[in-house]
């Protein structure tokens, strides 16, 4: 089991700011396409991974109990 | 003692001054960011700042890790405030002590700079006729390997 958060405008377009779902050993390039393709209007390719708060590249593979972040384009400041 | 934080709470500037203070300092420079009215024409009722508060704070950590990397002997602490803000509340705090005054401007440049490229904070603009998640410029950035930059030089 993984958790897959959302943020800002992600987060309000799939209506959640938690997933929890089964897919592991997965990359996280798959991971994304996988979820395009259940929320249609959902758009990751430009969006940072966060595994359990650190930054990660897309072909890194997700790990049962990890905690997946989709960082879309940050605005602080 | 260094303070990197996210809070919901009006940011007490001068606590942030103080926490960087030391003896080697012969220079503290503070940068704060408020919110702005007027951007490019459009009139900003208030702001909305989100954050994922737990890796936001570490990212900011590393801010205050790279700069004394960076620059010796210079200490830095960064508080952003989260939730609702009107116009002219405070955003951010920036203090930075060093030794002389250069590096306390270059790091305070640097440390803002990088929290608008790697700290999990999104601002959500409300307008007089509308609103709108900043920063999901989709065409302006794009990160190809789903990571941000190592450095911003």
């Amino acid at each position: 089991m993984i958790t897959v958060l959302f943020f800002a405008g992600q987060q309000e377009l799939i209506g959640e700011d938690k997933l929890k779902r089964n897919e592991s050993q997965m990359k996280i390039s798959d991971l994304k396409t996988k979820l395009m393709e259940e929320y249609p209007k959902l758009s990751l390719q430009n969006t940072m991974t966060a595994i359990n708060e650190e930054y990660a590249e897309d072909d890194r593979i997700v790990e049962d109990n990890d905690i997946v972040a989709f960082i879309p384009p940050v605005s602080g400041g | 003692m260094e303070i990197y934080k996210i809070t919901a709470d009006e940011i007490d500037v001068n606590a942030v001054i103080n926490s960087v203070i030391h003896p080697e300092a012969g220079a503290i420079n503070t940068f704060i960011g408020t919110v702005r009215e007027f951007t490019k024409g459009k009139q900003t009722v208030s702001l909305q700042y989100e954050a994922y508060p737990s890796m936001a704070e570490k990212q900011l950590k590393r801010i205050g890790h790279e700069i004394s990397e960076k620059w010796p002997g210079v200490q830095s602490s960064i508080v952003h405030r989260i939730g609702k803000l009107a116009i002219s509340d405070i955003a951010v705090v920036i203090a930075v002590a060093s030794p002389h005054r250069a590096e306390s401007y270059e790091a305070s440049r640097y440390a803002i700079e990088r929290i608008k490229q790697i700290v999990p904070i999104w601002k959500k603009e409300y307008w007089v006729n509308g609103q709108e998640w900043i920063g999901d410029q989709l065409e302006k950035t794009a990160y190809p390997n789903g990571k941000p930059e190592e450095d911003s030089k």
